[in-house]
């Protein structure tokens, strides 16, 4: 059997800034697995640009933000391993793996980094009425389509859902020569980033349709048209608002799925909120060893800020293999008022230095003048104000380590509060 | 000339094809879709019925137990996923009781082995998932889970191999009879043969018109599925009917399926036209409230797809299995609702009997095959899978990620005796794009694989029937 200090799953933007991070820090042997034919994931099929901007202080395409990362993973002695499957991780560090190249192979790690980032909803999971005829299908496999085999999938679009990659692909479509007939958001307000919305839509015209969604397909063969309706405050359908799209093409984008059906297998527990790993500071899974990072922990919406967590895992990996198993007092992280979820879920007081711990999370709706409060029973040992908070961008908060000192519980509750005098 | 044309090649005319194709005969297969087990073979409830529905007398409750026993070893020879499960019928209330003491006491009088009431307790230590307020219910441990349209696909690949044609995408438009031979006119040229089988599921009374037949009206009697993730398959272990005292329904089932799935449904209710598979919310929304009467655990979260099929019923309510009354040497296989599939093997055998009975020579061919072997890469051991890889590298290559389907598996399937063309006869042989992502990924890589293995353009590959077109063309090309 072939060991590694470190192997990490996926050679996405995650996979590889861990993998680098960790080189970087001083791990000797690392692989990395990939399932498709080259390095990059999902960034290679989003040709558009707006990447980087945090990271690399540039902005590029999909592709450019992962040629850097695939520059610096070929620079350094990291292994590689393309168009290889994993088919199962254990408890133990155990990889097992196969390509048409190397075969079935069994490997062994120190430390494993999981990042096989996620995958979309589908109509089965979101409950569409009507016929099942071709024309209907995700986002991204459309994007897949145009942007890396050069076919067009349809000549007047509806989309169902407004996340990014739903708002990308209503331009791209548009761009190819397709007519967008409109792009519908289930609830009030959009779910991408709000430069999408502006970028994607409004630049071209599209009519952005809030509070509305499909009832019904019909087309026997490919899709002839799709009833619509709009939707109350629950977003249940309001009966008599029916109308009805003329379109050949439904693209779906409905939500991300952290693609955890490993982390599963090796024992990772997982939170029901981000569908993603439980984890501490350091991006460790509850298994020792085992990391987490990028859209298979939570969906971002900046591959920036998946790298940079990503990192802060290579790094964690480097401190594992040198020093072993963390342990000490544990904070847990509550979600309190107006909080989604946060990542990471715990936190080892011992290991968290003098620049503090970043605390990422979401809101499940759109709020203005607040103040994220974090406290320590009813004790608030941070607060941070902000003008306008929405669901669709991810908010990081740092807390530093001092005022994290000052807490004497073992709870630290993230919760949304109005502020002062407002 | 042939000896014997069968229209329709869903479970039942693959089967005929395939009994038929042990003797000495010219045999083809018409199917107007452009693959086989594209009906109601391909969405029904996936199970061989123990056999305690069957109304004692009617021909259904005489071939039942036989057939599920000959489909069963059948499945082991062609090498179809199938497995040895209990089926359950459970009551919540007393007149549900009533009848599921009806039921027992039909299951012994059709002969079905091991059929017993059960005690709530029983029920419950057997299935903990099952809602508390069960009050008793029946066992018939022989029951089973099949793949159906994997079934329908071996019989006829099996028949293939065996000498008999099956012509894809050749719609019969009339038949006419002339000096006691059948010209049968399709899209795709004539066809005449000494006998005709009926195997056309719910188009079976337009096709008997055809020869001026008349006797039985398609009831088209649909029900709607939902189909669930991986992780919600051990809600049961066995078939779990909800007891239903409607005629002609035998209640909403939740049951493990062979691919690992859980699938719940269906209900019942009549459409106008025998293609009309449209879901409505509705309905389904009732429906999953009585799927949740029985188990309330089941998370409806991670439903990964619903479907609708249509029972090819008539106003016989019977299997029909005959020469036809008004038109000799025309036989249907009409009616071929549940528990047709699990009597489709017995249904043909009894078929035989009748073109015997008819005239038709059968004389036994002298090396009929009966057995069928393919590579189902993700059922291997680990061995095995380093031997497969080791000799043919595509099976090194994992298209679908969600079902471990690798692209050995799919290119094989492609170059076997009936040749998919389309995104799901993909899907029906390999499992690829059956499972949690529905596609998502594998989908563009299927047609890659499909259009260079079948020498054609991308923008020619279909989702499932004429007409589905994924691709519109090339990009820069859209006006």
């Amino acid at each position: 059997m072939k060991n590694y200090d470190l192997i990490v799953i996926g050679g996405g933007a995650a996979g590889m800034a861990a993998a680098v991070s960790a080189c970087k820090n001083g791990v000797e042997s690392v692989l990395i697995i990939e399932r498709d034919d080259a390095l990059g994931g999902i960034l290679n099929q989003c040709i558009h640009n707006g990447f980087g901007l945090h990271y690399f202080k540039e902005e590029l395409t999909g592709p450019e933000f992962a040629e850097r990362f695939a520059d610096m993973v070929r620079e350094l002695p990291i292994e590689v391993k393309l168009n290889t499957m994993v088919l199962e991780i254990t408890e133990d560090h155990k990889v097992k793996c196969m390509s048409s190249k190397d075969g079935y192979e069994e490997l062994q790690a120190k430390a494993i980094v999981l990042a096989m980032g996620c995958r979309e909803r589908t109509r089965g999971a979101i409950d569409i009425a009507g016929d099942r005829p071709a024309g209907i299908m995700t986002a991204g496999m459309a994007q897949r389509f145009v942007n890396m085999d050069g076919y067009m999938c349809g000549k007047k679009v509806l989309i169902l859902g407004t996340g990014d990659i739903g708002l990308i692909m209503a331009r791209r479509m548009k761009l190819e020569g397709a007519e967008v007939v409109g792009i519908l958001a289930r609830g009030s307000y959009p779910k991408g980033l709000k430069r999408n919305v502006v970028q994607c839509l409004e630049d071209f015209g599209i009519p952005l349709y809030l509070s509305h969604n499909i009832t019904n397909i019909i087309g026997k063969h490919r899709i002839e048209k799709v009833i619509v309706a709009e939707t109350d405050a629950k977003k249940e359908v309001i009966p008599g608002t029916e109308k009805e799209f003329d379109c050949d093409t439904v693209l779906l984008s409905v939500g991300l799925i952290p693609e955890n059906e490993l982390s599963k297998g090796a024992g990772v527990e997982l939170d029901r909120k981000t569908s993603g790993a439980y984890v501490y500071e350091n991006m460790e899974t509850n298994i020792p060893g085992i990391f987490a990072c990028g859209n298979v922990l939570h969906v971002h919406d900046l591959v920036d800020f998946v790298a940079a967590e990503s990192d802060k895992a290579g790094a964690a990996v480097a401190e594992y293999i040198k020093n072993g198993e963390k342990g000490g007092d544990i904070f847990t992280v509550k979600n309190g008022d107006r909080v989604s979820y946060t990542v990471p879920q715990k936190i080892r007081k011992d290991n968290v230095g003098k620049a503090g711990v970043d605390i990422c999370f979401r809101v499940p709706n759109i709020y203005s003048s607040v103040r994220i409060s974090i406290t320590d029973g009813e004790k608030e040992i941070c607060g941070f104000n902000r003008d306008y908070m929405e669901p669709g961008e991810m908010e990081k908060v740092r807390v530093p380590g001092v005022l994290l000192d000052k807490a004497s519980g073992d709870t630290l509750t993230v919760s949304i509060v109005d502020q002062e005098g407002k | 000339m042939y000896d014997v044309l069968i229209i329709g090649c869903g479970i039942v005319g693959a089967a005929a094809a395939f009994e038929l194709s042990r003797y000495d005969l010219k045999i083809g297969v018409l199917e107007k879709d452009n693959d086989v087990a594209n009906g109601a073979t391909k969405a029904n409830n996936a199970i061989f019925h123990a056999g305690y529905d069957s109304v004692p007398g009617t021909l259904e409750s005489k071939l039942i137990v036989k057939g599920l026993r000959m489909s069963k070893e059948l499945c082991k020879k062609l090498d179809v996923e199938c497995k040895d499960i209990a089926a359950m019928v459970v009551a919540m209330n007393e007149p549900q009781m009533e009848k599921i003491r009806h039921l027992v006491e039909q299951g012994k009088a059709n002969g079905v082995e091991g059929i017993r009431l059960i005690t709530r307790e029983e029920i419950l230590e057997r299935e903990p998932n099952v809602n508390p307020a069960v009050i008793g219910g029946l066992l018939a441990p022989e029951a089973g889970i099949v793949n159906p349209w994997e079934l329908c696909i071996a019989l006829a690949e099996t028949a293939v191999r065996n000498g008999a044609e099956v012509m894809l995408s050749t719609e019969v438009k009339a038949i006419t009879k002339k000096d006691g031979i059948f010209v049968v006119e399709t899209n795709n040229g004539t066809y005449e043969a000494k006998y005709v089988v009926n195997a056309a599921g719910n188009w079976a009374d337009r096709i008997h018109a055809m020869v001026g037949g008349k006797g039985f009206t398609q009831h088209y009697d649909a029900g709607e599925y939902f189909l669930f993730d991986k992780n919600q398959c051990s809600q049961v272990h066995s078939l779990v009917f909800a007891c239903s005292v409607e005629k002609g329904y035998k209640g909403t089932t939740i049951l493990p399926t062979v691919h690992g799935n859980l699938l719940a449904g269906p209900n019942f209710y009549r459409v106008d036209e025998p293609d009309d598979v449209a879901t409505d919310s509705e309905r389904m929304a009732i429906l999953k409230q009585r799927i949740l009467e029985v188990v309330p655990t089941i998370n409806f979260r991670e439903v990964i797809r619903t479907y609708a099929g249509i029972r090819p019923n008539t106003d016989v309510g019977d299997f029909i299995i005959a020469e036809s009354e008004q038109c000799s040497h025309f036989i249907n296989l009409g009616g071929m609702k549940s528990p047709a599939l699990t009597c489709s093997t017995a249904i043909a055998e009894m078929m035989c009997d009748i073109l015997r009975d008819c005239g038709l020579e059968l004389k036994k061919k002298d090396h009929f095959i009966d057995t069928r072997k393919r590579i189902v890469f993700h059922l291997l051991s680990e061995e095995e899978k380093k031997a497969v890889i080791a000799e043919n590298p595509l099976y090194g290559q994992v298209v679908c990620r969600c079902e471990t389907v690798t692209e050995g598996e799919i290119v094989a399937a492609i170059h076997r005796p009936i040749v998919p063309r389309t995104v799901d006869a993909i899907k029906r042989r390999c499992n690829a794009g059956l499972g949690r992502c529905q596609g998502g990924f594998c989908g563009p890589k299927v047609v890659e694989i499909l259009a260079r293995e079948l020498g054609v353009s991308p923008v020619d590959i279909l989702m499932d029937e004429e007409g589905s077109y994924i691709l519109t063309g090339p990009t820069k090309e859209v006006h």
